[in-house]
């Protein structure tokens, strides 16, 4: 009887407090944005809101966005199903697709045409050691996508190169809607690819190069670089010479940084968007407070 | 001691209240602990911003802390024949760390902290656990008390993530997930502390020392299971491995993906309590040596792509016939005061050959492809079992 009653009282205190801490995370409502919100305002520095959710100033639910020329990509998860969202420049959907997965990174290239996106396939995960990501390329004008890149030739040191467990992330766009460049890791490398996406074939660059994001002019990279400690550092990389600059960021951050004009990149970090020179001068600079996802509007 | 049992099959059986409360109380831990898991990927990447290599970093730590805790535990428990007590201890620390992710805040590092500390509690309290299931139950009843509690231990593992996606569609906070999984862990350890009796301390056996816990090994049966055990824990290819290999070979979606186990667990949840009860009847060991004939099954299958579902319950026979079964032989050749210590050598000798087992198995994927290792796995399996007759 007496332990009967102790149990009791623990359901009571225990039941209650988790429906009590539930419903009033339940509460905390989105701000609501501008119905006028447009995408395409030059000069406007786009980002996701990090306490809402939103993509800030709009009505708009995403886990990660990006944009250019008034086309935007909108990665959201709702439970468990995973979709990417195309919108247009009033933050309307134009086209769906259903992916799976946890959505990790998102692009779109300079001129709205290309959009690119990753999510991480996580099984049960207690004691795996292992991860998988699909990478997908959608071409917006044809409306053709691949869903998971992963079986793209590839080159490397000269060859076809063939192996179970090639995962790609981290896609990003030349100005001609057709060259790329991502990351590609196999037999627990990482590696920088360069892709042709007309003949539909990748080859290796170098090693250790996670998440490059190329210059509006085309010819540089700014990735992120595994140092000794296991850390991650930005690095630029001029692909005329290939010569490797560090950034002046210290900090290690696991992002794929987006530039915010010719001469600087910007990432998150620490929950907040920063920015820094891309030729390894100058100091981190905090650029907008709680957010992420950014994206420059050139 | 025993409460009177259910009409089974035309048979009366009576599961001690002790297994069935222990078996009450994984079942509520297992809800909170599998909440955890089937969000915490979603978390990481999308509230943390870690990328999928971080992730699965932070994911593979620590496992030799795990290993050294658990033989700990299972002398402690011995040495002051407080199995309750340490297993207790094990539960409060994984129901702490539920409330230290919301605490770890952004910091990568102290999540990976609480991540461990949440294994270093289930390592404290699986070997005390499992002894108080061998001396709770008759040497007779062994397997059937074991598939019992591994029974409803699965029951949470299903729960888990039903309950913690209703949790984050409802709220769509990973917060309330961690509170809600911290108020269910909580209860876990309130029927522990209620209902789950510890066994008699048996009298003579005060300061146990290293020494005689080491020298189980010295006990021929003990050995050899251990030894056994060992060895096929080194050919036995890891779960994420299996439906890795499944996912690939037949293009199952990847939002499927994670409902793989599912199919596993419920073939156990179905099988536990039978095999259990053949295992007493035709002998522990020898439905533990056959159950691995489905290990090799599920090899034979993933290399020529059969259909997903016959390896999903082959995996499940697999389990059912070996996981509680390998206890409830082992526990009955232990002397009680050592029957902890006994657990936690057998399980760490294990689990430190099912982690080799990966390293090298994920080496041979990369370098010859999933069918040679496969194949070289399931010969070693069929190996150590034409071995058993050998060794002593």
């Amino acid at each position: 009887m007496r332990k009967a009653l102790i149990l009791a009282a623990a359901l009571l205190v225990l039941g209650g407090g988790a429906l009590f801490y539930t419903v009033r995370a339940a509460r905390v409502v989105a701000d609501g944005g501008a119905a006028a919100f447009d995408l395409a305002r030059p000069g406007q520095i786009v980002v996701r809101d990090g306490r809402t959710g939103l993509v800030r100033g709009s009505r708009t639910r995403c886990e990660r966005f990006a944009t250019a020329s008034g086309t935007g990509i909108c990665l959201v998860t709702d439970v468990a199903k995973t979709y990417a969202v195309v919108v247009d420049r009033t933050m309307r959907e134009t086209r769906r697709l259903h992916i799976a997965g946890i959505p990790s990174r998102a692009r779109v290239s300079s001129s709205g045409r290309m959009i690119s996106w990753t999510v991480f396939v996580t099984g049960d995960s207690y004691n795996t050691s292992g991860f998988s990501t699909w990478t997908g390329i959608l071409d917006n004008r044809t409306g053709y996508a691949v869903t998971n890149m992963e079986q793209i030739p590839l080159i490397k040191d000269g060859r076809r190169y063939h192996s179970a467990d090639v995962n790609y992330w981290g896609v990003t766009f030349a100005p001609d809607d057709n060259r790329f460049y991502a990351t590609v890791s196999t037999r627990g490398k990482t590696y920088l690819v360069e892709g042709d996406y007309g003949k539909w074939e990748a080859r290796v660059l170098r090693a250790n190069a996670e998440c490059p994001s190329l210059s509006p002019d085309g010819g540089r990279l700014v990735f992120k670089k595994r140092m000794p400690g296991g850390a991650w550092r930005l690095h630029a990389l001029d692909l005329a010479t290939m010569a490797e600059t560090p950034l002046a960021e210290q900090a290690d951050v696991d992002d794929q940084a987006a530039w915010l004009d010719g001469a600087t990149v910007m990432y998150a970090k620490g929950g907040d968007v920063w920015a820094v020179p891309a030729d390894g001068t100058g100091a981190p600079r905090l650029l907008v407070a709680d957010a992420s996802s950014p994206s420059a509007v050139r | 001691m025993y409460i009177s049992g259910f009409r089974y099959r035309g048979l009366t059986t009576a599961v001690p209240a002790n297994v069935l409360a222990l078996g009450v109380v994984s079942l509520v831990t297992d809800i909170s602990a599998e909440m955890v898991t089937a969000v915490l990927p979603y978390y990481a990447v999308l509230v943390l911003g870690l990328s999928p290599l971080a992730y699965g970093l932070l994911d593979g730590l620590y496992f030799g802390v795990t290993a050294l805790v658990r033989l700990a535990a299972g002398h402690a428990a011995d040495r002051w024949q407080r199995r309750k007590l340490v297993a207790g201890i094990g539960y409060g620390l994984s129901a702490a760390c539920k409330l230290g992710l919301l605490a770890a805040g952004n910091s990568v590092g102290l999540l990976g902290a609480v991540v461990a500390a949440d294994r270093t509690g289930k390592g404290l309290r699986t070997a005390p656990r499992d002894a108080l299931i061998s001396l709770s139950a008759t040497p007779e009843t062994q397997g059937q008390a074991f598939g019992v509690h591994r029974a409803m231990d699965t029951v949470g593992a299903f729960l888990g993530p039903l309950a913690a996606f209703a949790v984050l569609g409802a709220t769509g906070a990973y917060d309330a997930v961690f509170v809600v999984s911290f108020a269910i862990a909580v209860l876990g350890v309130v029927l522990l502390a209620l209902y789950v009796r510890e066994t008699p301390a048996l009298p003579a056996q005060q300061g146990v020392r290293l020494g005689p816990a080491l020298a189980l090994l010295r006990l021929p049966p003990f050995r050899r299971i251990c030894l056994t055990a060992a060895a096929l824990g080194l050919v036995t290819i890891s779960d994420p491995f299996v439906y890795l290999l499944l996912q690939k070979g037949t293009g199952i979606a990847p939002e499927h993906f994670p409902l793989l186990p599912l199919g596993t667990a419920a073939v156990y949840l179905l099988l536990a309590v039978p095999l259990g009860r053949l295992a007493d009847r035709w002998g522990r060991v020898p439905v533990f040596l056959l159950g691995h004939l489905a290990l090799v099954g599920v090899y034979a299958l993933l290399a020529t792509g059969a259909p997903y579902w016959l390896v999903l319950a082959l995996f499940g026979l697999f389990y059912a016939a070996t996981d509680g079964v390998l206890m409830a032989a082992a526990g009955p050749l232990l002397p009680a005061h050592l029957r902890t210590s006994g657990l936690a050598v057998l399980q760490t000798g294990q689990a430190v050959a099912r982690m080799l087992s990966s390293i090298l198995f994920g080496a041979a994927w990369t370098l010859a492809g999933p069918v040679p290792g496969l194949v070289a796995m399931g010969a070693g399996v069929v190996a150590c079992l034409a071995l058993w007759k050998v060794v002593r």
